[in-house]
């Protein structure tokens, strides 16, 4: 069986230390649209990761792409946290490290839960105005102008600073990183590592005790058919499969495919 | 935790906008009828909007009991910020237990926004839920990168909330002679002004939905090698009159556009016949066609999962598979 990640069968929760460091894709559009309004509009960038130690590896790649500071939250009681949760720390993160934010860029879901939920989610814990599947961004007076695709519909839609967004892989493609970028990264990089108590969450609440969900089990599903196997040169399973099939996929494609005398 | 928890609610949130190509919310009414049936309980369309009779009669005629209805020319258009206050309201007046909303790109911002806000759970993209012997939802959803199904629930906060994709569940046919309740609410005064501006909204010229209509697909995966190749199916598939789906990895590598996506991420398709080419067959892209009814896979792998799902399993290389149905097809066909 093919499995991306590793999960823990007894938990059901991912074990995320052993997953690589790497960026997760819609988090590295957000970025590369945040160094774009950078270029335009001086700021400084702070990025923000929750996970266990190794995940400082996703900040040194963030600050070699152009970040200024990384901000790394990790602490023994955050295993188990659900997306309430997430973003509850995140969300604390954000007012402790940055509390003069001007603009939060979330990608709009990560690739191994894929829920889509912790940005809006943040958005709700941090009062703010937010934007969720964000295509392209322009900033005017601090007024965020942006265009979504969204159910069928192409919108426009303005909103005022502070506020957050969450970023598609359509558009900002992600730059190369350079190698003295890298290198860079690596020798003085400017990472800060927190805990629960300095965000202030210091309640002795585990990432489990703050989650509403509870997972019962998991399970691979098994469905086998009773099939026909083919095998063969290709040619002579195309034959065989149109003359056997003839009347299914025939009817299917709405043309006749019988093999005809000739 | 209460054992044998007494539902009486059942919300389905109406999301109305795109009605013609999209009926999730007539899908989620019908998996809540069937959750009710085992519990006794309301099922409730939740609508928002101005000039909204024709869903309401819709909501009821596909099998609502009871409508919730704010109808005003303030909420002539989706608005975000306005839609999870109102919704926010109603959740704490009227308590229900359970709250299905369609993972359209609306619902899955309005879905967290509103979990948040209650402190409560939410599952995304559920591919299955049920009511267990204590009386709460079990939803079940694809989790964790890898072949697996998890069992969810949320125990002890209400409402238990889940979005879940079009295609997911079948609507039950109308019927438009059913009665229900309609409560028509007013739009409360004290509402926060939208922070958020719609300055344009226009109804997209991209295809929207042919695919989960489809009576064939022709769906490759990253077994077919590469982009080259795989625009091969794009000729098979015309000479089939069919649409074209992917998995994520040919998505990633940009071999197609992100809307042929097939799967938990993509869309659910229901064909009458399916060619599968060089695909594994992973949980998060089988979860989507699982009412394919004829399935044909192509696959050098006869272990692959993506073959034993299959009608018609064959162990051959996708590419040359691809070719000789392009040449027998032309041939075939006059
Ligand atoms: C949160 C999350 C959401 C996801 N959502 C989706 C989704 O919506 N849709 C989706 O598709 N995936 C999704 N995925 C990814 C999914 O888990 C799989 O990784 C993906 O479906 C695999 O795609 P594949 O079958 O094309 O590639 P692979 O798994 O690499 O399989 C390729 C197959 O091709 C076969 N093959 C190789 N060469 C040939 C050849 N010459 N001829 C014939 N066969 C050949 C191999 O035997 C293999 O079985 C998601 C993953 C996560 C974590
Ligand atoms: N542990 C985390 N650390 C930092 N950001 C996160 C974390 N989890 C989720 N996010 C943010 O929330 C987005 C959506 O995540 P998800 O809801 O898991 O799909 C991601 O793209 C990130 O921007």
């Amino acid at each position: 069986m093919v499995s991306e990640l590793p999960w823990d069968p007894k938990t059901g929760t991912l074990k995320r230390a052993l997953v690589d460091g790497m960026i997760n894709p819609a988090c590295r559009h957000a970025l590369e649209a945040a160094l774009i309004l950078k270029n335009e509009h001086p700021t400084e960038i702070t990025v923000i990761t929750m996970g266990p130690p190794i995940a400082e590896e996703v900040l040194r790649e963030a600050l070699a792409m152009g970040a200024d500071r990384g901000i790394l939250i990790s602490d023994s009681k955050i295993a188990g946290a659900d997306t309430l949760a997430t973003s509850k720390i995140l969300a604390d993160a954000i007012k402790t490290a940055c509390p003069d934010f001007d603009l939060v860029l979330c990608g709009c879901h990560t690739s191994d839960s894929e829920t889509a939920q912790v940005g809006p989610q943040i958005t709700e814990e941090l009062n703010v105005p937010g934007i969720a599947y964000v295509d392209q961004l322009e900033l005017n007076n601090r007024s965020l102008r942006i265009q979504r695709l969204s159910d069928g519909f192409t919108e426009t839609l303005d909103m005022p600073l502070p506020g957050l967004i969450t970023v598609t892989t359509q558009q900002n493609a992600p730059r190369y990183i350079s190698l003295s970028g890298l290198e860079d990264a690596f020798s003085e990089a400017d990472i800060t590592c927190l805990d629960l108590n300095d965000i202030g969450l210091n309640s002795g609440l585990t990432g489990s005790d703050r989650s509403p969900t509870r997972i019962l089990r998991v399970y691979s599903p098994v469905t086998e058919k009773d099939n026909t196997v083919m095998r063969g040169s290709a040619g002579k399973i195309v034959q065989q499969l149109f003359d056997q099939f003839d009347d299914k996929i025939g009817g299917a494609i709405g043309k006749d495919i019988k093999e005809h005398q000739s | 935790m209460t054992m044998n928890e007494q539902l009486t609610e059942i919300w389905v949130f109406g999301d109305y906008r795109n009605y013609f190509q999209n009926r999730v919310t007539l899908q989620l009414l019908s998996r809540g009828v069937e959750l009710a049936q085992k519990t006794g309980a309301t099922v409730c369309a939740v609508v928002f909007g101005h000039e909204v009779d024709e869903w309401v009669g819709e909501y009821i005629a596909h099998g609502a009991d009871r409508v919730l209805v704010i109808d005003h020319p303030e909420l002539k258009q989706y608005k975000m910020e306005t839609y999870v206050n109102l919704m926010v309201q109603l959740i704490e007046d009227l308590n229900p237990d359970i709250i299905l909303i369609g993972a359209t790109n609306f619902g899955r911002e309005f879905a967290p926004r509103i979990a948040k806000r209650m402190q409560t759970g939410l599952s995304a993209d559920c591919v299955g839920l049920d009511i267990n012997e204590d009386g709460i939802m079990v939803q079940t959803a694809p989790s964790f990168g890898g072949n697996v199904l998890a069992e969810i629930i949320t125990p002890e906060c209400r409402p238990q909330m889940a979005t879940i994709r079009p295609g997911t569940f079948q609507e039950i046919p109308h019927n438009y002679e059913r009665t229900g309740e309609v409560v028509k609410l007013e739009l409360p005064d004290n509402l926060p002004e939208e922070r958020v501006k719609l300055v344009q909204s226009e109804r997209s010229t991209q295809r929207f939905q042919r695919i989960e209509e489809a009576k064939v697909v022709v769906c490759g995966g990253r077994g077919m090698g590469s982009k080259k190749k795989f625009r091969k199916l794009a000729e098979l598939a015309a000479l089939m009159n069919a649409e074209i789906g992917a998995t994520r990895p040919v998505i990633y590598a940009n071999w197609i556009e992100s809307e042929a996506l097939i799967g938990q991420a993509g869309k659910n398709i229901k064909p009458k016949v399916l060619f599968s080419f060089g695909i594994s067959g992973a949980i998060q892209h089988t979860a989507a066609i699982k009412n394919a009814e004829f399935i044909i896979a192509v696959n050098k792998n006869p272990k692959a999962p993506m073959m034993a799902m299959a009608d018609i399993a064959i162990v051959a290389d996708a590419n040359q598979v691809c070719t000789a149905m392009i040449k027998e097809l032309k041939r075939r066909i006059r």
